[in-house]
């Protein structure tokens, strides 16, 4: 049975989990995401439908348990914060390249380095430029609210079965920390061994009864198999981005201006376009939802009806680049952003697109024309 | 008289082990990986579970045991093969779970991971074949390379002043309590072979009464790595590797050994 609750968007991501029928959870706690590790621990998922929970020795150990785990064609998943996604991400790339499905969860805070426990999205760069090495790419989902960090576990999962491939969600410690109401879905039930052996047996290490062994390993020493598996990879990714893109138009209809934003920004560039509107401003707000994909159709579309665009991320700077590549130069973009685990502010936002698109947007665009032609 | 009328069942006195595929050995000629891994596979086949085994390779020289062993395996990040087999073994408790790792995998780089598995008494097997070097990148010093032992980084013989000792990661591990069975042996003469493949099934016996973590180390030669012939290096090894790492049993049915 559904059921509606007031909940912090870590607890609700770890309560679908459960819901969901995820077969191992490997973690190591973390600033600002340690609620996911500790509301497993706290609910015995193991009674509740055999779920193993375990606390790793480092998220190195954690990512490497999940590929483990995966390699069986188990539903695993890890929750790390920056420093420790980064730690994760051979193990990242490991799964990548052995094909397998797992869902890494990322709630994001300031660095680099230490940096701080204040929420942040500077990760963008890492989470859909691949990150850990070789060529590849996560799928990543960007919640913007935690009924989506709630419905985006088995979303999550589904794309990486579709099509054997580690998925990121990529929160952030305002999105992780905060509470709100939460509808979570009915308890769906663990696949039994049996029905994971006749979904996954083809691929997965379950044993060989019954069938030749199988093998998993993401390493080619032969030139022409390893590319024929980064090829099979590229595949993967394209038909991703014909098939799973996910991004929602707000506002845009007859916008004469627009705000890129995912995740928290996006809930505060929200209220932004509400106060442009009723300043007579024409926003709106283009929300990528999946950041690979990435909207590029839809934006450079946007592109031809619109006079600039702001792209405002919690970072120096980076998805800016992004939809620079997909407008193709066509309208001014610039990039606004608090750093250091600061959150803008509604009112910054507005300032900001008016100072630097409205106001000067035009001539910057013709100056950094020229001087490129020079 | 053809070939064909030697090569009869009844005229053979070695065979192939059953459970090993058809693919040549990557290994060099006279390593111990070779019969290490045939002992694990005749271990596996008389038992009769090779349809229940679920292999982790390392990196390393036994990265590609995949190849050679013909059961359902995963190849591992370098050193992570123990934390791999937590979670399989975790969510299949009803299977037989090992890992085969080096000095390198295990003994450096995978530490944490190798002692935190064991120290959790995860019910697996490890594996562990020592031989001093890094034999697949060409001969480097290793954890348990041995004082004044040369290698092409440490040219001039391991100083432990500045490398520190050869480390006993066995005698480490057999002191957690998590920890059931803990051996070491060798697999150069028909003698040691016949011994570390008791201590192999031993093992395996342990994963089925779920006893827990039962780690095997094989001391081994690696004839490429330190430049000698395969005999030469393994009387090298029996003179030097052997008194450094003794042969026997170090704990056993969780009692350690006096």
């Amino acid at each position: 049975m559904s059921e509606l609750k007031l909940m912090k968007g870590n607890e609700a991501l770890a309560e679908a989990a459960i819901r969901a029928g995820v077969d191992g959870y490997f973690g190591y706690p973390i600033t600002p995401q340690t609620e996911i590790i500790e509301y497993l621990m706290t609910e015995r998922p193991e009674l509740r439908t055999g779920m193993v929970v375990l606390q790793a020795e480092s998220e190195i150990a954690a990512i490497n348990m999940v590929y483990g785990a995966a390699s069986t064609g188990k539903k695993a998943m890890t929750s790390s914060s920056s420093p420790g996604i980064s730690l994760k991400l051979e193990g990242i790339s490991y799964l990548a390249g052995a094909e397998l499905p797992a869902v890494i969860v990322n709630v994001v805070r300031g660095g680099p380095g230490l940096g701080t426990i204040q929420p942040s999205q500077a990760d963008y760069f890492q989470s859909v430029k691949g990150g850990g090495h070789g060529d590849y790419k996560l799928y990543v989902l960007a919640p913007a609210s935690v009924q989506e960090m709630a419905d985006f576990v088995e979303d999550a999962f589904d794309i990486a079965f579709k099509y054997l491939a580690p998925v990121l969600i990529l929160s952030d410690g305002l999105i992780g920390q905060m509470m709100e109401k939460v509808i979570l879905k009915p308890q769906k039930p663990r696949m039994t061994n049996e029905e994971l052996i006749e979904k996954n047996g083809s691929w997965a290490t379950t044993g060989k009864k019954g069938r030749e062994r199988n093998i998993i390993t993401s390493l080619d020493l032969q030139s022409e198999k390893m590319e024929a598996r980064v090829h099979r990879l590229m595949k993967k990714y394209e038909q991703m981005e014909k098939e799973d893109l996910r991004f929602e138009k707000i506002n845009c209809d007859d916008a004469e201006y627009l705000i890129v934003a995912y995740g928290s920004s996006a809930r505060i560039s929200q209220k932004a376009v509400e106060l442009a509107r009723a300043k007579g401003i024409k926003l709106g707000l283009l929300r990528p939802i999946t950041l690979f994909p990435f909207p590029k159709q839809a934006l450079f579309e946007l592109a031809d009806q619109v006079k600039g665009i702001l792209s405002v991320e919690l970072n120096a700077g980076q998805m800016v680049e992004d939809v620079r590549l997909s407008v193709e130069f066509k309208v001014p973009v610039e990039h606004f952003g608090r750093t250091g685990g600061i959150i803008h502010t509604p009112e910054e936002i507005l300032e900001a697109l008016e100072q630097k698109i409205i106001k000067n947007g035009s001539i910057r665009h013709h100056k950094t024309r020229k001087s490129s032609i020079l | 008289m053809e070939v064909s009328d030697i090569i009869r069942p009844e005229n053979q006195v070695f065979c192939k082990t059953k459970l090993m595929t058809n693919t040549a050995l990557s290994y060099c000629p006279g390593c111990g990986h070779g019969t290490a891994h045939n002992l694990t596979m005749e271990v596996i086949d008389e038992m009769g579970i090779s349809e229940d085994v679920i292999g982790v390779a390392p990196v390393g020289c036994s990265v590609l045991a995949y190849d050679f062993m013909n059961i359902d395996m995963t190849q591992a990040a370098h050193g992570r093969a123990p934390a791999v087999a937590t979670a399989i073994s975790r969510l299949w408790p009803e299977k037989y779970v090992f890992t085969y790792q080096g000095d390198g995998d295990l003994a450096a780089i995978g530490t944490a991971e190798t002692i935190h598995a064991c120290n959790r008494g995860e019910n697996i097997v490890i594996i562990f074949v020592n031989n001093g070097i890094y034999g697949m990148t060409g001969g480097q010093m290793a954890p348990t390379t041995l004082a004044g032992m040369k290698s092409s980084t440490s040219p001039y013989g391991r100083d432990i002043e500045t490398m520190g000792s050869p480390l006993k990661i066995t005698e480490l591990i057999a002191n957690l309590p998590g920890v059931y069975y803990v051996t070491r042996h060798a697999v150069h003469t028909h003698k040691h072979a016949r011994k570390a493949k008791k201590a192999i099934q031993k093992a395996f016996e342990n994963t089925r009464l779920g006893k827990g973590l039962s780690f095997i180390e094989i001391v081994s030669n690696c004839n490429s790595g330190w430049k000698m012939g395969p005999n030469e290096s393994n009387i090298w090894m029996e003179e030097n590797m052997f008194p450094y790492f003794p042969l026997g049993d170090i704990k056993v049915d969780g009692i350690l050994k006096k």
